[in-house]
């Protein structure tokens, strides 16, 4: 399982501090979240678009992405233009298609794939470890921390396991059906998924109490906020304003 | 259901993110440091069976497994989901950050109260009863959680009548499957490792 598929990489955006990034993206999400128009919305998604080019992120695996993105919101698509009533400028049928409908679905697209090219762009690009590095020194809470960091890090342990017992399933000439039989299998893999990190936990408990673990959680790497990073902070504020200002 | 970003209202974005940051603080509170490695460990478990999609008739849903995460950590529920809805977001692009608060809501609500309601019929050594509160532990944690996207959609705006109504219908064919599997990892688990469930009150039998 590869994650962190555009973390890789030495570009100016990859170089960021994560903390700018975090208070970017968290920024910039809400605003355009927020955001009710149309030439705003337009406007906002350039931003994700010039860090990607900056990033010099694979277009094609960004777009890929959007596709999971988009399902829900295509999902939209089936019902707003009908439900959402205003003036009709179609007839189909015995459904009238509105104005209003199409306008609002066509800004929920734009929103929501701004989001989400912000936080491939932003978030995307720094690894894991980094942000919640960032999180904790913007000060998260510590346990919260801990959480993160170790869920991100048994989550590679739990899918090797995950597929170690698939295998052994396909082996045994497992098909999924939709029977019986299926859902105990399924659920005895899940359960078996369950004992084995529940016994796991017990033993990573002991490796940590055993180097002295007391809950502190110790920062290694001190980054210094530079230069391209109040650039970004400037530009992302002034695009943020605009979208606002926009109507 | 993940709501995607750029859909709810504000009002309804920032309940979520009040709500959740209680519910978050809360399981905090009640997760001690020696119990931190396990909550996280079966987050990520948590996060690696929503990747596993089980067939049901000719289509095919992922495991939310919300019953069962309700069962087995209560109220560390609530930092669990966050922390798998996070790194979804992050890693697959799942959702975003302004819906962060309202989808670990959804999810996390309905599994805390499921989990504690269903949770005490575990005790039972009828297998009937014992069976019924997990299948309704599992099934209720997900119908909950359609209800609550729905609620949510209908609380931005009526246009999203329809679509609210046919979320919840799309939730009931995965409600059944996960109160099924609910009710078979739960058993599995009582046969194996009875003390994972004693937030439930089941008691440890082997010491």
């Amino acid at each position: 399982m590869h994650l962190e598929e555009f973390a890789l990489g030495d570009s100016i955006v990859h170089k960021l501090d994560p903390r700018v990034k975090i208070i970017v993206a968290a920024l910039f999400s809400v605003i355009v979240a927020l955001s009710s128009s149309l030439h705003g919305t337009l406007l906002s998604i350039c931003f994700p678009f010039a860090l990607i080019l900056l990033a010099r992120l694979d277009m094609k695996k960004v777009l890929t992405r959007l596709v999971v993105v988009n399902t829900f919101v295509g999902f939209l698509w089936l019902f707003l233009p009908f439900t959402e009533h205003g003036e009709v400028i179609y007839t189909l049928g015995p459904l009238e298609v509105y104005r209003e409908g199409v306008l609002h679905a066509l800004l929920i697209t734009i929103k929501s794939n701004s989001i989400v090219l912000v936080v491939i762009a932003l978030l995307g690009t720094s690894s894991v470890h980094d942000l919640v590095h960032g999180l904790h020194e913007l000060g998260a809470p510590n346990k919260l921390v801990h959480l993160f960091f170790f869920c991100f890090r048994y989550i590679h342990v739990v899918h090797e396991e995950y597929h170690r017992l698939v295998n052994a399933m396909k082996m045994r000439g497992f098909k999924p059906r939709t029977n019986m039989h299926t859902y105990r299998t399924y659920s005895y893999l899940v359960g078996m998924l369950l004992v084995k990190s529940f016994d796991r936990s017990a033993r990573i408990l002991s490796a940590m109490e055993c180097r002295g673990f007391k809950g502190t959680f110790y920062v290694l790497e001190h980054r210094e906020i530079g230069r391209r990073d109040y650039v970004v902070c400037a530009s992302s504020i002034l695009i943020s304003l605009m979208i606002v200002t926009l109507r | 259901m993940h709501i995607s970003e750029g859909i709810l209202s504000a009002p309804v974005l920032a309940t979520g993110y009040a709500c959740t940051a209680v519910g978050v603080a809360v399981g905090l509170k009640k997760v001690d440091y020696d119990k931190l490695p396990e909550v996280a460990v079966l987050s990520s478990v948590f996060f690696v069976a929503s990747l596993i999609h089980v067939p049901i008739g000719p289509s095919a849903a992922h495991l939310v497994l919300n019953g069962v995460c309700g069962l087995l950590l209560g109220w560390a529920a609530f930092p669990a989901i966050l922390v798998g809805l996070s790194l979804q977001a992050l890693l697959f692009q799942f959702g975003g950050l302004t819906t962060l608060g309202i989808n670990t809501l959804t999810m996390a609500l309905p599994a805390v109260v499921m989990g504690s309601l269903c949770g005490m019929f575990l005790r039972s050594k009828s297998t009937l009863v014992r069976g019924v509160a997990e299948f309704a532990a599992g099934a209720g944690s997900i119908l909950l959680s359609g209800l609550a996207v729905a609620a949510c959609l209908l609380a931005t705006g009526s246009a999203f009548g329809p679509a609210a109504k046919l979320i919840v219908v799309a939730h009931v064919p995965i409600m059944i499957v996960e109160g099924l599997i609910t009710i078979f990892v739960v058993e599995f688990l009582m046969k194996v490792r009875p003390q994972m469930l004693e937030k439930a009150g089941v008691p440890n039998l082997t010491g």
